[in-house]
């Protein structure tokens, strides 16, 4: 029985030096964060960034109302690039760092005009009983309000 | 068109509906929390949830097919869990979630990057 994996990996390849992906993922994070996942009652009307290591990322509500999801743990451009994912399994913040996951973002240059940027979202387990139990399913907010996002995106872009 | 290598990793499950639709129904949700303290007959289920046996059935047969419960048989009837690997669509969202994230910065990154000029190195 293959134990399940703790951790999600992607790769892209982008046709830019790697000084202006890491700008671009940094400055312009709140243009690239797919905007229907909300951990917010209201809609998300801009996600900060802060540029440093002991920043945070948070999102902004229409309301003014502030969810903080994330810790910036390291911060070096162009290179590298690690913050926590403080938000549990069934889509609420976690407030125990132990019970955090945390995604690294690498950015390295192939060519002068080509960067690959290689995410990996790793200690998915350190999230606790939640991953396997799904035992909050029936009575989050958090996760049926994503799951009901999910469904609009995915009705709005249908896969055949 | 853009592309984004997902990085190979060892879940491959044959699974005929993807869970985030599964979990989408409320209904269903409701019978998947059911489970999720140990094994339930239909009739269990049912019981519990102002739900038909036949339409707590077919839910469970949705969950089944994606992969989020598991059946055994237990003397006539087949006693439903929860299949302890639900970690899988919640990576499934956090892949959908990075995916969108690095797609949308290829597009932003490209999109705003001024190409110094240098006929040498002009492209189609």
């Amino acid at each position: 029985m293959t134990p399940t994996p703790t951790s999600v990996a992607l790769e892209i390849t982008v046709e830019v030096p790697v000084e202006h992906a890491f700008a671009t993922f940094t400055e312009r994070f709140d243009d690239i964060k797919p905007r229907e996942h909300n951990l917010l009652a209201v809609p998300i009307e801009r996600t900060v960034l802060e540029p440093r290591e002991g920043g945070t990322i948070h999102d902004v509500g229409t309301d003014g109302s502030i969810c903080t999801w994330s810790r910036v743990l390291a911060y070096e451009p162009p290179r590298r690039l690690v913050f926590s994912w403080d938000i549990g399994p069934t889509w609420q913040l976690e407030t125990d760092p132990d019970r955090c996951s945390e995604v690294e973002v690498t950015f390295t240059a192939v060519r002068p005009e080509q960067t690959l940027v290689a995410l990996e979202h790793r200690h998915l387990d350190r999230h606790g009983d939640g991953w396997e139990g799904l035992t909050s399913l029936g009575a989050g907010a958090g996760w049926p309000l994503y799951l009901s996002r999910y469904e609009d995106l995915t009705a709005a872009n249908p896969v055949s | 068109m853009v592309t984004y290598a997902f990085v190979p990793t060892a879940t491959a499950a044959a699974l005929t509906i993807d869970p985030w639709h599964a979990l989408g129904d409320p209904t269903r949700r409701r019978v998947l929390a059911a489970v999720v303290d140990g094994p339930r007959s239909v009739t269990a289920i049912a019981d519990g949830l102002p739900v038909s046996r036949p339409a707590v059935s077919q839910h469970l047969k949705v969950l089944l097919d994606a992969g989020l419960v598991v059946a055994q048989p237990e003397g006539r009837q087949r006693l439903y869990s929860v299949r302890r690997a639900g970690l899988d669509p919640v990576r499934r969202g956090l892949e959908s979630f990075w995916g969108g994230t690095l797609t949308n910065l290829k597009h932003l990154a490209e999109q705003t990057y001024d190409r110094p000029h240098d006929p040498s190195q002009e492209q189609p």
